[in-house]
């Protein structure tokens, strides 16, 4: 493989992976955020 | 009897005469550990490394100096833990205790920062190859872009390990990611202001509503990790170590491991490290023309990472319709916090009403995870290609 054909695929494979990941990393502390949410503390301490 | 006193006495000057007839390029590195010195006890720079790196800068380049010979002191240490990279991953574990993801948690799209804020690393793995670099060569000075030295390690070590690029340029790769990590406020401000309008700059941002539940920030570590290790297995000790160190903080159930992962483990990694990776800065190996384009490249590649973040914050600008101040991108790096506080500090310049600190951190730690999670995947990406 000549260093080109390397570098452009590290460089679409790379970058677009790491982005994508990232993504994918924001939906899920979306959900994260979403399944547990913080509960409102009960005014009477919980009695 | 006098002939072998003389013969004794001639023996203590060997040093010196090294030095004077094929020493020039240890003087040479002398004086770049004094520098180092300089740097880090009488201006504050990185010292918890270059300290450390400079000793064993200088240790390694004093005349007929055997701490990296077989069973040299730094030669020890240096196949201990960081041929074998355990070091570097020791100390994410401390990094990890050390972060706080709840403003990341708070506003997840920041997390888009962390990518723009790798750009660097791609772009001036192009660079290096058209300049001549190997594949892993490439490879190893591009992960400066990364702004985190523990990862600059562990991937140019996993190269040196398989005889793909030489033992001194780990240390050069070393030396200037933490140099340049350093220099992250002197090198930050001016291609911000160069690249917003001061109508940009002065995007006031509100502070991100909703608090995050603790059984969230637990559950955050785990899915990193199980999503690292599904997505680039290769780069899951790295990931696997700050979320660990990350997981211990936020359960609060093992203070202790978490206090000695930020503190005793922390530091004696660090001092271990430091120490190894000047042991190999001897000139002789050092002294080269790819050790200063090593240095060359790290700039260009740090200044793409924030080129890359502020112009994604300015394409956000426009499409939020100027509700994002596109200064904040420049905090999706890795170099924690300081580029959050850099961005909090700038955009308190162009109003004094701002306060971006909270954003920043987001972008900062999502740079953090940004940065690891390139690496991993360019480890991944080498393995399929029967690279490593």
């Amino acid at each position: 493989m000549n260093n080109l054909t390397f570098g452009l695929t590290m460089l679409v494979v790379g970058m677009g992976g790491t982005l994508a990941t990232l993504l994918l990393i924001t939906v899920l502390i979306r959900v994260l955020v979403a399944c547990f949410p913080v509960r409102p503390e009960h005014p009477d301490g919980g009695k | 009897m006098i002939e072998t006193m003389l013969q004794a006495m001639e023996s203590l000057f060997e040093g010196v005469r090294f030095l004077g007839t094929q020493g020039l390029p240890n003087v040479i590195m002398i004086a770049v550990a004094g520098i180092m010195f300089w740097l880090a006890a009488g201006k504050g720079v990185e010292p918890l490394l270059l300290l450390p790196i400079a000793f064993g800068c200088l240790l390694v380049n004093l005349p007929l100096s055997e701490v990296m010979a077989a069973d040299g002191v730094l030669k020890t240490l240096y196949d201990f833990g960081i041929g074998n990279e355990l070091f570097p991953l020791l100390i994410f574990v401390g990094i990890g205790s050390m972060t706080d993801f709840t403003p990341l948690l708070a506003n997840p799209r920041l997390l888009l920062f962390g990518a723009a804020g790798q750009l660097g690393i791609f772009i001036t793995l192009m660079l290096a190859l058209a300049l001549g670099f190997s594949k892993e060569e490439a490879v190893s000075v591009a992960a400066i872009g990364a702004c985190d030295g523990p990862t600059v390690i562990y991937v140019s070590n996993m190269f040196a390990g398989l005889d793909k690029i030489p033992t001194a340029m780990v240390g050069a790769l070393a030396v200037a990611a933490y140099s340049y990590m350093a220099l992250v406020p002197v090198i930050q401000p001016p291609i911000m202001r160069l690249l917003t309008t001061r109508r940009e700059r002065e995007v006031k941002m509100p502070s991100p509503k909703g608090q995050i539940s603790r059984t969230a920030l637990i559950a955050f570590p785990i899915v990193v990790t199980i999503l690292t290790g599904i997505v680039a297995p290769k780069g899951l000790p790295l990931m696997g170590m700050i979320m660990l160190g990350n997981f211990m903080k936020m359960t609060g159930v093992v203070p202790r491991l978490s206090h000695a992962a930020e503190n005793e483990i922390a530091n004696i990694a660090t001092l271990f490290l430091g120490l190894a990776i000047g042991g190999t800065m001897a000139g002789s190996q050092f002294l080269t023309r790819e050790t200063l384009m090593v240095f060359g490249l790290g700039l260009v590649a740090i200044t793409i990472d924030t080129v890359g973040g502020v112009l994604l914050g300015k394409i956000w600008y426009l499409l939020s319709g100027g509700k994002v101040n596109p200064l904040v991108g420049a905090s999706g790096i890795s170099a924690y916090p300081m580029a959050a506080r850099l961005v909090q500090s700038e955009g308190q310049r162009w109003n004094k009403q701002n306060f971006l600190l909270m954003h920043a951190m987001a972008a900062n730690t999502g740079g953090q995870i940004g940065s690891v999670m390139a690496a991993a995947i360019m480890l991944s990406i080498l393995k399929g290609m029967g690279i490593i």
